[in-house]
């Protein structure tokens, strides 16, 4: 392990799915001072912070949490995987001796209050919006195309929803706890074509928090760290016209990190993935190179994504499908759940054995406009 | 211009800006703009000033021919206002006959029966405020 590697020392995932009764700043709170506690650091001890969507902008959150004698502060904004790219940035920051403890924080409401978080409109809003658009017909889009040039079936698609649906009878925590079958998922009714209800993650409320640290304080500490290995990112976009929905960021952002991890995909013992809606899995996997690019429908069956004995254990809480997609922003949960299962913490059903590298992959925006994906890979002993 | 299966759908007001006022006034006279750089030959859209590709600014507009066909497509049965009532609808990349892949909805009364590749035209709907118009397509 290179002594310049930071590492994350705590992690929060907030309980609660519902959460009429608090504002979404007091969320943040709840979440910060979980992952703190996790971490065995106090609030003094933070250096760094890191924010991104509701309630505003990185300097009313400073103020509201009462941090003091900040070094570094960072608000980059790329959807629901701001938090994976925060963890990126703050290891880069503290490698280049920016900041020692860095506390990322994310929070929202939309089940509790409708509309609490949407993006904020571009340029081509005229061009989009105009037409009825929304995220489930966005990925549909994207769904139709893969299945028309790759041959990808509904029921493929359904195989990642029932691997989540299983991990998460165990999480009880998770919105969703009864495991589904392939039957289910493709007879439940159309939301856009071709996607299904069960093929949509779920609407939450909630948060989260992470810890990055130096590895100086990680040493410093009486608690097992997971190192940030590598890490990737990259936007992709409608290419003036040229889009094409069959591939993700991820061909770029995943190829990074594993380079700068130094693994290669037999070293991946289990995959946070994110899950906004089953096409969005399979798509990734293909373009994080877990299969071929086509195959992540035959990739997906016969149980691979099943933790813990499947070739590639994932979304071991429930994920984005089942468990929690805490203000449309699913990114954090992928960060926490590989950390509990690379520290064997995990809820013991779904805890893969002996797990050493764990990846974490967000996606942010739509597969059907523009999309970042960020790609971590967290592991090795402190 | 036809209306043709769109009566349904809303035609919300656009906001355009000097780089985009040329698009959906063409479109309020029932003609789709797409702009091509002289530099490097390539249509895109949505318009802009500068090409996408390498940034020059000698950019113009051509009138596209307003053919083209299904690259993905969806029927879209639940939404928020102002699509609420209009469920089912379509929303489409139709790829034009100059090369751009256009965001979209295909009007038709039988959306269960679009398909990938298929050929579609563009029709015009006036905007709400009488200013604009929304280009749309239609199966030939
Ligand atoms: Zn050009």
């Amino acid at each position: 392990m290179a002594d310049h590697t930071a590492a994350i020392a705590g992690v929060y995932e907030h309980p609660t799915r519902e959460a009429p009764d608090k504002s979404t700043a007091q969320l943040h709170g709840d979440v910060a001072v979980g992952a703190l506690e996790d971490a065995g650091l106090e609030k003094g001890d933070v250096d760094g912070y890191f924010t991104a969507g509701r309630p505003g902008r990185v300097m009313s959150m400073v103020d509201y949490l009462g941090l003091q004698d900040l070094e570094y502060v960072d608000s980059t904004d790329v959807g629901g995987t701001s938090y994976v790219s925060h963890v990126g940035h703050a290891a880069a920051a503290i490698a280049e001796g920016k900041c020692e403890v860095a506390l990322i924080t994310m929070a929202g409401r939309p089940r509790s209050r409708s509309g609490d978080g949407g993006p904020p409109s571009g340029p081509q809003a005229d061009f989009e919006e105009t037409y009825g658009i929304g995220t489930v017909n966005m990925y549909a889009l994207a769904a139709r195309r893969h299945m028309h040039e790759h041959g990808t079936t509904a029921e493929q698609l359904a195989e990642v929803r029932v691997a989540a649906s299983e991990h998460a009878q165990y999480n009880e925590d998770a919105m969703f706890q009864d495991p589904v079958t392939v039957e289910d998922v493709v007879e439940s009714r159309l939301v856009s074509d071709p996607l299904h209800l069960l093929d949509c993650c779920v609407v939450s409320d909630g948060g989260g928090a992470v810890v990055v640290v130096s590895p100086e304080v990680a040493d410093d500490l009486d608690r097992d760290c997971v190192s940030v290995l590598g890490h990737g990112e990259a936007v992709k976009h409608h290419d003036a016209g040229d889009i094409d929905l069959t591939y993700t960021g991820a061909v770029e952002s995943g190829p990074r990190a594993f380079e700068e991890a130094g693994i290669t995909h037999d070293d991946v013992d289990y995959a946070s993935i994110y899950d906004s809606f089953t096409i969005t899995v399979v798509e990734t996997l293909e373009d994080l190179g877990f299969c071929e690019k086509g195959e992540g429908g035959e990739f997906v069956e016969g149980g691979t994504l099943k933790a813990p004995d499947g070739e590639l254990p994932f979304n071991t809480d429930g994920g984005g499908l089942c468990n929690n997609h805490p203000a449309n922003r699913g990114g954090m949960p992928k960060i926490i759940e590989t950390v509990r299962q690379l520290r064997g913490e995990a809820n013991e059903e779904v805890q893969v054995p002996d797990a050493e590298i764990g990846l974490s992959h967000g996606t942010g925006g739509s597969l059907g406009t523009r999309m970042t994906s960020t790609t971590l890979v967290l592991g090795g002993d402190r | 211009m036809s209306d043709a299966g769109a009566g349904d759908l809303p035609s919300p007001d656009v906001s355009p800006t000097p780089e985009t006022e040329k698009y959906w006034a063409a479109a309020a006279e029932g003609r789709l703009l797409v702009m091509r750089c002289a530099d490097c030959d390539r249509f895109y859209h949505p318009p802009r000033a500068r090409c996408p590709d390498c940034l020059s600014e000698n950019t113009e507009w051509t009138e596209a021919s307003g053919e083209g066909e299904i690259y993905a497509h969806s029927v879209t049965r639940q939404m928020g206002p102002p699509y609420h009532e209009a469920t089912p609808y379509v929303v489409a990349y139709v790829e034009l006959e100059e090369g751009p892949r256009m965001l979209t909805n295909v009007v038709t009364d039988d959306p269960e029966a679009l398909s990938v590749g298929q050929s579609v035209e563009a029709v015009f709907h006036e905007t709400e405020d009488g200013e604009y118009a929304i280009p749309r397509f239609r199966p030939v």
